[in-house]
């Protein structure tokens, strides 16, 4: 048989008990619906994950050190063994290396605000232009630094508000920050004047004007051991020369041999988070000591997998169920049908045309199923998105896409309630292609 | 071989047993028939005579358990299930008592069903319905469905579909007993007809010696699975 003849008397044969088969098509759909709406939420949530993570530039961000500052508590023998410093070389060493976007210092000193004739203690961090893209920036009020070298201060709220009852009143306000300066080879601050390495600190005062609030501190380097509370853009604070935890162990330690400016930590910032691990290879070769968070997000990765699984199979279930429905069906129809089939051999058909108008029957009703489903449920996610996003309004949180439905899904969905159908037809259709004539023909 | 294309249908010393239960059915017992072509058999005998049996085999629906049966020259027990089927759509048209239509499908649809399992071209599908239907006169009635019909033309649309293939062999299997006798004549006049303007050989399965002595050009009479008496007329 032709198969537009069979798929004729397939929708035909189907349209027969409307009630019946439509009931088994929505079966199917509510399985697929089912299946599509577990597998989007593990996709949307893993979607937001990632994005968020990305935003937040922990996944394309490679912190360097000096081997010789953790070289006593890090067992990683990956990590290079050398004496190199981070300094200015360094620094402009990294930044020529492919892919990556900029090399900034962390900056992290002890700091002294004045505000009305107060003084607040505070931990000053230095940001990057490139930080402005990060989600702590978000919900920022005020704006970012007008360049890389304005005297502006951006302050963390929390800090704003032991300055002013209403932090946003911060924002136009001058503060004055009071800090130590590192003045290089100053003779008399060292009881050793020839050695290089040796600095005196001196006292400064530099007034900035606040330009933006912000909730909490971006992702960064030394974050995990102090909180900042204010931020300067990094090469105006580079410019100040504060003196940073480094300065002091280096100057306790005589062996580094060589003078200028070093920093305790770059902060680089790769093109792209699949980028990461190259340019750590390049830096290591270098000399220096890098760490990126790549490494713990691969566990993430799993864990979103198993998750998706866990869905998927969620879904799967309620499609099983729907499938054993078509089995139903089909064998219902087999025996109502016993007299058909029998004409319909006794006219010449063959065992393989009755097995193929079964399996036709099954796959239509899947693809129907299936689209109906996967309609089913994108509503459903719409529904949950909607949810969520009122929910998040009440909390005062920026709406979120917890649900996203890719294209493979749609199509993977309708393929799978096919290849279920078609699975499910299988006792059916043998059944009917098996069945005698003779005695179909006899049964009244 | 040139007295083989005269035969239409060969039985020699067919049997067909049935296993019911533990006790064995010998519904065929060794049968020897031979049909010409062009012929208008009756098959007589009472219910479990074996004359439906035979029927079957002739039609392809059937296997034997010993024997052989040749129609055309061709040995059916040595055919597969699909070469059967496709024996039964080319070579075969069968029409039964109880008429068999498909009640959902059209007059048009039923007829048209056998050139579906046979691959005929839809154009040349459209020719061949109408010229079948014309045959039993009911081209008026081709949009109409087999319920809204009376018995004697719901088996005229059964014979139309039978012969939309042009089969070498119309079978009929009691095709008169859900009918009056007024009809059953009728439909009798028709496969007489058909017989002779189209060569078509008949077989018929009946107990109605009467329909048989005035239609059939030869009665075989059965019992127990034997051909008791051959009655040409």
């Amino acid at each position: 048989m032709k198969s537009y003849d069979l798929l004729e008397l397939a929708t035909r044969n189907l349209r027969e008990s409307k009630l019946r088969n439509g009931l088994t098509t929505l079966g199917i759909a509510v399985g697929v619906a089912s299946l599509v709406a577990m597998l989007s939420l593990g996709v949307g949530l893993q979607q937001l994950a990632n994005s968020r993570l990305a935003k937040s530039g922990i996944f394309d961000t490679v912190y360097v050190t000096s081997p010789r500052e953790w070289n006593d508590d890090d067992q990683d023998k990956k990590q290079p063994q050398s004496n190199r410093i981070v300094d200015e070389a360094a620094k402009a060493e990294i930044a020529k290396l492919p892919n990556v976007l900029e090399v900034a210092p962390e900056i992290r000193v002890m700091t002294d605000i004045r505000y009305k004739e107060k003084s607040y203690p505070a931990f000053l961090g230095a940001l990057p232009n490139s930080a402005k893209n990060g989600d702590a920036f978000e919900n920022m009020q005020g704006t970012f630094f007008s360049s890389s070298t304005a005297k502006e201060a951006i302050l963390q709220k929390d800090f704003a508000k032991t300055l002013e009852p209403n932090p946003n009143d911060m924002i136009g306000k001058e503060v004055v920050l009071r800090y130590a300066e590192r003045h290089a080879g100053e003779a008399g601050a060292t009881s050793q004047p020839d050695d290089q390495y040796s600095f005196s600190v001196v006292r400064r005062e530099q007034p900035l004007k606040v330009v933006g609030i912000i909730d909490q501190e971006p992702f960064g380097g030394m974050r995990m051991i102090s909180r900042a509370r204010i931020f300067l853009p990094t090469e105006m604070a580079d410019s100040l020369n504060m003196v940073q935890f480094s300065d002091v162990r280096s100057a306790a330690s005589s062996d580094s041999g060589k003078s200028g400016k070093t920093y305790s930590m770059l902060v680089v910032r790769v093109s792209s988070a699949g980028k990461v691990e190259q340019v750590q290879e390049a830096i290591k070769k270098t000399g220096l000591r890098t760490y990126s968070i790549m490494d713990a997000t691969k566990s993430l990765r799993r864990f979103f997998a198993i998750f998706d699984m866990f869905l998927g199979i969620f879904g799967s279930l309620a499609l099983a169920v729907a499938s054993l429905a078509i089995v139903n069906t089909l064998v219902m129809a087999v025996l109502e049908r016993r007299r058909e089939i029998g004409v319909m051999k006794a006219l010449g058909a063959g065992d393989g045309d009755v097995k193929k108008l079964f399996f036709a029957e099954a796959g239509a009703m899947g693809v129907v199923g299936g689209a109906l489903g996967v309609g089913m449920g994108w509503l459903i996610g719409r529904a949950i998105n909607l949810g969520t996003t009122i929910y998040l309004k009440r909390q005062n949180l920026p709406p979120e896409n917890v649900w996203l439905v890719p294209w493979w899904l749609i199509g993977g969905a309708i393929a799978f309630a096919v290849v279920m159908s078609l699975i499910a037809a299988l006792y059916p259709a043998s059944r009917a292609a098996k069945l005698d004539p003779i005695q179909a023909l006899r049964y009244e | 071989m040139s007295s083989s294309n005269e035969v239409a249908v060969q039985a020699v010393d067919l049997v067909r047993h049935y296993r019911m239960g533990g006790s064995v059915i010998r519904a065929a017992d060794g049968v020897s028939l031979e049909i010409q072509r062009g012929e208008f058999v009756a098959l007589l005998g009472a219910s479990g005579s074996g004359k439906s049996t035979l029927l079957n085999l002739i039609a392809g629906l059937d296997r034997p358990s010993g024997g052989s049966i040749l129609v055309l020259g061709r040995d059916l027990a040595k055919m597969n299930s699909e070469e059967l089927a496709r024996y039964r759509r080319e070579t075969v048209g069968m029409i039964f008592q109880s008429f068999n239509l498909i009640p959902s499908m059209t007059l048009e649809e039923n007829v048209e069903l056998p050139l579906r399992f046979a691959e005929v071209d839809r154009k040349e599908r459209a020719n061949r319905v109408t010229e079948a239907l014309g045959r039993v006169d009911l081209i008026k009635r081709l949009g109409h469905r087999p319920p809204e019909l009376s018995g004697g033309e719901q088996q005229r649309v059964a014979i139309a579909r039978a012969l939309v293939n042009r089969p070498a062999l119309l079978l009929a299997d009691e095709p008169t007993g859900n009918l009056d006798s007024r009809t059953g004549n009728e439909i009798m006049g028709l496969l007489r007809e058909l017989n002779r303007s189209m060569g078509t050989t008949v077989i018929m399965v009946t107990h109605e010696r009467a329909l048989a002595d005035q239609y059939a050009s030869r009665s075989v009479h059965l019992a127990d699975g034997r051909v008791v008496e051959e009655v040409r007329a």
